[in-house]
């Protein structure tokens, strides 16, 4: 599981106003001195925990992606960009680029479709909704390693359900493994499935928190509940959908589990995280490409991450 | 936290509000009941059912023996509640200890990440220093930073001091938390400064204030972030799968790929799905019991993969 960091639109921190002045500035007297090792011996253990295991490796991959280096040797010879150059260069890059957009794009807009479908459905007015709720979130908070076990299962082309109820309608089940295309295929949706739950859970939080006023005042204007929802519903939501899309885009550029688990090879579904593993840890061992391959998946996530921190200072809200 | 409230009343929700104009029905008229079964409660069930099915087919298949999943005609059943496959899977490779490193890695990070998690946004909220909001800076953007692109550096400065198919080799890198620190802090921020001066004056120190009163009152988050950090520690993959190459310290995701390879025959596939569920049940139960705080920290400012 990983963590993205993204201002959700609903849960500004609330904050008494006049607190940012509550410690009124003073000269050095013991009593700050006493202050600053207090604060240092509370907060250092964790602050030097982030700087070597989160910042430094940022800036290792920029000079290991330098090298001409093979993981384990005790020898490295610099050679610049040259890493680059062989990967966008090769094959490698349309593949390995190509394999992202398609994986990144389908499984975001997958999930955040069919999320929002639930989330409508969760927000009817009957019982059961709290319990289906927690239903298509749990999904998401599973081992992809036991899921990705769970689901391979499934699409067995011999002894799969998917293979029996495909016989059942006279039908052969494809090569879901042998096939590369096919293999992004199971992998986009056994994603879908344990991801879209947190899309429905999200957008839900959203649905609830239209202002009702509106709503009302449309349906006396004799809005119907399709009409409401495309013109008031959707554009009301927007901040929602502008979270969802960029943490399930910095999420889904980092998928690995299920990728390893369904296609170790990494064959059709080798995305830009699973080539900088299999590059390093795979069979070549080939460090400092897959160092190289880190800092372009790095940047592209930089980029996303500005991109949203731009728009959420703006603030894309209607209301 | 409206987000997390059941559903509220909402008289216009656009899936079941009456049309305008057209005459109002009565609650249990027929067509009202098949508009909401149909519009109601059918995409619920259907949305639940694609959830639970997968899930209920691993439990079952788990009791399967060999013959009653090698075959093309489909047993829904399990013909008894046989342990066989979890024997297996015990024996052929060591899944005790998988279970066991698993634990202590899950509750050893998870207790240290808390505690770090409670100090560090206590410093940031109440102790006076210097840049305390650049700090607080540098660790939202520590926030943004994918574990996944720091793994290779990490990996050559664990391996480097012998952390290599270690415990602590597993834990270390993956301890400094600013997801946790986020959380808090902001949680703090909200606490009414009159309770924590009223402690000053009664000559309280940071250490006692800090136990005495902000912890006391902020267990629900406190338990938030626990929660969450545990499910993420349990399920944590591509760390351990790459600083263990020996059984003795995997744990269970890693194990459970070692696994897949001994039983890559379709006869294992009862076997994996035994090892699936010892990966899956614990979690799964810890979320049923306590879905309310993980939804809640999982889906306020943060989220997965």
């Amino acid at each position: 599981m990983t963590r993205q960091l993204a201002p959700h639109p609903a849960a500004k921190p609330k904050r008494p106003p006049g607190r940012s002045a509550k410690v009124p500035k003073r000269r050095w007297t013991a009593r700050t001195r006493r202050d600053f090792f207090v604060f240092l011996a509370m907060a250092l253990p964790n602050l030097v925990l982030i700087a070597v295991f989160t910042y430094r490796p940022l800036f290792s991959n920029m000079y290991y992606s330098t090298l001409d280096w093979t993981l384990g040797s005790p020898t490295a010879t610099v050679v610049g960009f040259a890493n680059y150059v062989t990967f966008f260069s090769s094959n490698d890059a349309p593949k390995v680029l190509g394999t992202t957009a398609v994986f990144t794009l389908v499984t975001v807009g997958g999930s955040m479709v069919l999320g929002l479908l639930v989330a409508l459905a969760l927000n009817a007015k009957i019982r059961g909704t709290t319990f289906a709720r927690s239903a298509v979130f749990a999904p998401y908070v599973l081992s992809g390693v036991g899921v990705g076990l769970v689901w391979l299962f499934i699409f067995d082309p011999g002894y799969g359900v998917l293979a029996w109820l495909l016989r059942g309608i006279g039908q052969q089940s494809p090569q879901w493994i042998n096939d590369p295309q096919l293999s992004l295929v199971m992998v986009i949706l056994v994603y879908v499935w344990k991801n879209l739950g947190y899309c429905a859970v999200v957008y839900l939080a959203g649905l609830q928190s239209l202002p009702q006023d509106v709503m009302e005042a449309a349906s006396l204007d004799g809005a119907n509940g399709f009409r409401r929802f495309t013109s008031i519903s959707l554009p009301l939501l927007s901040p929602t959908t502008f979270f969802l899309l960029i943490t399930t885009m910095l999420s889904s550029l980092q998928a690995f589990d299920l990728i390893r688990i369904m296609t170790p090879l990494g064959t059709g579904t080798s995305t830009l995280i699973y080539e900088a593993y299999l590059q390093a840890f795979g069979a070549y061992n080939r460090a400092g490409y897959s160092a190289a391959i880190s800092v372009v998946l790095f940047a592209i996530l930089l980029v996303i991450t500005v991109l949203q921190l731009r728009f959420v200072e703006r603030k894309v809200h209607y209301s | 936290m409206t987000s997390l409230s059941p559903v509220s009343p909402d008289p216009t929700a656009p899936a079941v509000a009456p049309e305008p104009g057209l005459h109002r029905d009565r609650p249990f008229s027929r067509r009202n009941l098949i508009r909401t079964v149909v519009g109601g409660y059918l995409p619920l069930l259907v949305a639940t059912l694609v959830v639970f099915l997968p899930l209920l087919w691993m439990v079952l298949s788990s009791f399967k023996q060999s013959g009653e999943i090698v075959t093309t005609d489909l047993k829904i059943l399990p013909e008894s509640l046989n342990l066989e496959n979890y024997r297996t899977a015990m024996t052929t490779v060591p899944f005790g200890q998988f279970f066991l490193n698993s634990t202590i890695v899950t509750l050893a990070g998870a207790t240290i990440k808390v505690l770090l998690a409670i100090l560090t946004a206590y410093a940031l909220v109440f102790v006076r220093f210097p840049f305390r909001n650049f700090i607080f800076l540098l660790i939202l953007v520590a926030l943004m930073v994918p574990p996944q692109v720091s793994i290779l550096p990490n990996f050559i400065l664990i391996a480097g001091i012998g952390g290599k198919n270690t415990l602590w080799g597993i834990i270390l890198p993956g301890l400094g938390t600013a997801f946790g620190t986020f959380l808090l802090r902001q949680h703090f921020r909200t606490l009414p400064a009159s309770i924590l001066e009223s402690a000053e004056m009664d000559g309280a120190g940071h250490w006692r204030r800090l136990w005495q009163i902000v912890v006391p009152v902020s267990v629900p988050s406190i338990a938030t972030v626990a929660l969450v950090t545990i499910v993420t520690e349990w399920n944590d993959y591509i760390w351990p799968l790459i600083i263990t190459d020996r059984p003795e310290t995997m744990t269970l995701p890693v194990g459970l790929t070692l696994l897949q390879n001994n039983e890559s025959n379709a006869a294992g596939w009862g076997v994996l799905m035994a090892g699936a569920v010892l990966v899956i049940v614990p979690i799964l139960i810890i979320f049923a019991a306590l879905q309310r705080y993980i939804v809640a920290g999982l889906t306020q400012g943060s989220v997965t993969g």
